[in-house]
């Protein structure tokens, strides 16, 4: 079930600051954030957030169709290599 | 016989079962448009008169999206995803469940069938 729309998209206050600060400012400098859970807004758009996945921070540019997802959902916080001996999908990586 | 959306009805069943041979209607559209138009869901397709099969013709023309326009809406739903590089999208490239379900077992129906796992030496060949 979705969230209700009486209470707005949930962004982390702190990393709301942030990107207020930034696209005021112009600066494209990357915010580091671990708020996975943090919806992405249109104030977001054309930044760049590093999104942790519990070992890094992984950049994602945030452009204009991802609005409404979650940060979480482009930082995988999962590795496969595929199994061994599959040759087909250790070439794909 | 009747045909709708490209579609040919099957001239011997009742029309609220008839309609949901097109893709995109089921059981709860298909009599919600019969009663829009009152139209007895029990009347067999052969029975329906040129005029209500028109109506009906219209009716999900004007208000409901169907086969090949369906198809692409769906698809295009499922290439953004993957043109987005989210978690969804992944899991629609690789053909894994998308909904957080188990694949240790079963996920069958998205995986396809069972591949042996690790063939003897002489060079490993597995699709």
């Amino acid at each position: 079930m979705p969230r209700s729309l009486k209470k707005g998209p949930y962004v982390e206050d702190k990393l709301m600051m942030r990107v207020q600060v930034a696209q005021e400012t112009r600066s494209n400098r990357v915010i580091k954030t671990w708020s996975r859970r943090s919806t992405i807004v249109p104030e977001m758009v054309g930044l760049t957030l590093a999104v942790h996945n519990g070992r890094k921070f992984i950049p994602v540019f945030v452009s204009e169709n991802m609005v409404g997802h979650k940060l979480g959902e482009f930082s995988p916080t999962r590795t496969f290599y595929g199994h061994a001996g599959d040759r087909k999908s250790r070439l794909k990586k | 016989m009747a045909r709708i959306a490209g579609v040919d009805l099957p001239r011997n069943k009742r029309i609220e079962i008839g309609l949901t041979y097109i893709y995109g209607i089921g059981r709860s559209t298909s009599l919600e448009i019969l009663d829009k138009l009152n139209i007895n869901p029990d009347t067999k397709t052969d029975e329906l008169t040129e005029a209500e099969i028109n109506n009906i013709r219209k009716a999900i023309d004007d208000g409901y999206k169907v086969e090949g326009e369906l198809r692409t809406a769906v698809s295009m739903n499922i290439k953004r995803l993957m043109d987005l590089g989210c978690y969804r999208g992944l899991r629609h490239r690789r053909g894994l469940p998308v909904h957080g379900q188990r694949t240790s077992t079963n996920a069958r129906t998205r995986k396809g069938p069972r591949r042996a796992a690790v063939k003897k030496k002489g060079g490993p060949k597995k699709k």
